[in-house]
């Protein structure tokens, strides 16, 4: 049944060799933990991406109960936290990857940084990755005001207040976060569709250059 | 058939097909220079892999159940004493900013200066470093500044951690989200609902406004101070509610004596003994908790 249905299509389309170009590889050894141990650095990558999906997925599931405005978000999250079945998970898993994912990441960049892997002929990932690097960034500062409770209000108030200060650029970058004078209700639908919408779109966008480039050039050597 | 094939040839774009036929040879990189036992990445590695990635996905799964996910009281742009503190990844720049030289008249130092510098040569790295030489105890420079970067960001962050349980301790100060949980546990301990902070309060309002002691109230000038409706203005604290705070004895008290060294003042020699009486049994019923 189910190799009908792939031969149907790809007798149609040519399938096969779309995931085959994707599958189609070996792991060497020096990057094999089942061979050397010490070879788990190499993982910090895949489970960055491990976790980058559960924050995907999970954030999914939040958006279906948050509600980004400043009357309703502490509610819709305290209800969603408290009152929805598995709402505790799914608020922990998210909550919790998104430090996660910042250990992972950074573990992910020393790995590359001390092998030296983003010497020729890597320079280029090395670069998207830093990007990928400050949208992660991005997408902790603004997931950190949604849930609009004083540590998220009073964290955001004073780092856009940082940015603030940065001459010239400064007062642009205020106004585009705050949407206002304050950090009010302008500020948190601006921070919900940033990190909900900009910066996902963005991260995926640089996730799959990363890949790509991964797998045109392949892991680097052994030491 | 618009090409006129076989109907079970695969497709082969040739002819009138916009697309060209590919001839791109469909090659995995050649690890065979890489010595010793490499293996398929599908399906052997991607297994084990996914073994893994479970038993992670499971321990992840219990944590998030051990350990509720943190969460404050509503934000109230106008709490003061609130003390502000970002995430853990952004400690590190937070206490940065806090030292001389990189802050008020130097903050452009501090915000320009040194973090973008590091950013960017983090950024451009491989541009920096262009030599060929891989293993970091052969590249002492490189290796150094990244550690000392390293050092010096985890040493930022446990100071600033150090000082945040510093100033709550010195402030007797308990985070918010631990002592939501801790009140919503002696909630259920007594078998009460968890309190909830997201009804927005019912605007409440004086309990018997047309009593007689409203009409004393407004002649001995309370209103003056605590507002026409009584609900308090500038320092001046709202009555509504009081008598959730005060018995009728400690209102009369209140009421005779005056407090604050007279920023409450006296009612002694402006009121009778009974219009004190009348008011503060008035007060006393002004209630706004649920029962
Ligand atoms: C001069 C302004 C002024 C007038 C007039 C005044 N009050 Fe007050 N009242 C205050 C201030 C200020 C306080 C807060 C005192 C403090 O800081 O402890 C107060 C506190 C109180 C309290 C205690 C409230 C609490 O929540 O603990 C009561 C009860 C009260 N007033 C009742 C009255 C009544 C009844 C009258 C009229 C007979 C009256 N006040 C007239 C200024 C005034
Ligand atoms: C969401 C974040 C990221 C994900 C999911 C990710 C994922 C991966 C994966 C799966 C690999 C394969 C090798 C490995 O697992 O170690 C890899 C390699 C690489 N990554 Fe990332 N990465 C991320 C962020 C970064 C960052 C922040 C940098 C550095 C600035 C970076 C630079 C590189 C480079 C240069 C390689 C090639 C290394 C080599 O060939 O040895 N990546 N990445």
């Amino acid at each position: 049944m189910f190799k009908s249905v792939y031969n149907w299509i790809d007798e149609r389309l040519d399938i096969t060799p779309l995931w085959r170009d994707v599958a189609d590889h070996e792991v060497p050894e020096h990057v094999n933990p089942a061979h050397h141990f010490s070879a788990f650095v190499y993982c910090f990558g895949g489970l960055t991406f491990f976790i980058t999906v559960i924050q995907i997925l999970s954030g999914m599931f939040l958006t279906m109960y948050y509600v980004p405005d400043i009357i309703n978000a502490y509610a819709s999250v305290d209800y969603l936290q408290h009152k929805v079945a598995f709402g505790q998970i799914v608020r922990g898993m998210h909550h919790f990857g998104a430090s996660l994912v910042i250990v992972m990441m950074f573990l992910h960049t020393l790995r590359v940084f001390f092998t030296g892997s983003y010497k020729a002929p890597r320079e280029m990932n090395w670069v998207v990755g830093m990007l990928i690097f400050f949208i992660m960034l991005g997408l902790g500062f603004t997931g950190y005001l949604l849930p609009w409770d004083n540590k998220a209000y009073y964290a955001t108030k004073v780092g856009v207040e940082i940015a603030a200060s940065v001459p010239v650029l400064g007062p642009y970058i205020a106004d585009f976060l705050y949407g206002g004078d304050i950090v009010g209700a302008q500020t948190l639908t601006r921070f919900f569709a940033i990190h909900v919408f900009f910066l996902p779109g963005a991260l995926i966008a640089m996730l799959a250059a990363h890949f790509i480039m991964i797998r045109k050039q392949g892991i680097s050597g052994p030491l | 058939m618009a090409h006129g094939h076989h109907s079970n040839e695969k497709v082969v774009y040739v002819g009138d097909s916009r697309v060209k036929k590919s001839n791109h040879p469909n090659i995995p990189p050649d690890y065979t220079s890489f010595p010793g036992k490499s293996e398929a990445f599908i399906p052997n590695f991607l297994l084990k892999e996914w073994m893994v990635g479970c038993v992670v996905l499971v321990g992840f799964l219990v944590w998030t159940i051990a350990e509720p996910a943190p969460l404050g009281y509503p934000a109230d742009p106008t709490n003061a004493s609130f003390i502000p503190m970002p995430d853990w990844y952004f400690l590190f720049l937070y206490q940065f900013l806090k030292y001389p030289y990189v802050s008020q008249d130097y903050i452009l130092l501090g915000t320009m200066g040194v973090p973008a510098v590091m950013f960017g040569a983090l950024l451009l790295a491989p541009f920096l470093d262009t030599g060929k030489e891989r293993r970091f105890y052969r590249r002492p420079i490189a290796s150094s500044l990244m550690g000392l970067s390293l050092i010096a960001s985890i040493y930022l962050t446990v100071i600033s951690w150090d000082h945040y349980q510093h100033i709550l301790e010195a402030n007797g100060t308990i985070p918010e989200h631990i002592e939501r949980e801790e009140k919503a546990r002696e909630a259920a301990e007594k078998g009460e609902e968890r309190p909830n902070y997201t009804q927005p309060k019912e605007e409440a309002s004086l309990v018997e406004a047309n009593d007689p002691a409203m009409d004393i109230a407004k002649q001995a000038q309370c209103v003056g101070c605590h507002a026409a409706d009584l609900k308090g203005q500038g320092t001046t604290p709202s009555l509504v509610g009081v008598g959730d705070r005060l018995s009728k004895e400690e209102l009369a008290e209140v009421i005779t004596n005056g407090r604050n060294n007279g920023a409450m003042p006296s009612f002694k020699d402006k009121l009778s003994a009974e219009e004190i009486d009348q008011l503060a049994t008035w007060l006393s019923k002004q209630k706004v908790a649920a029962e």
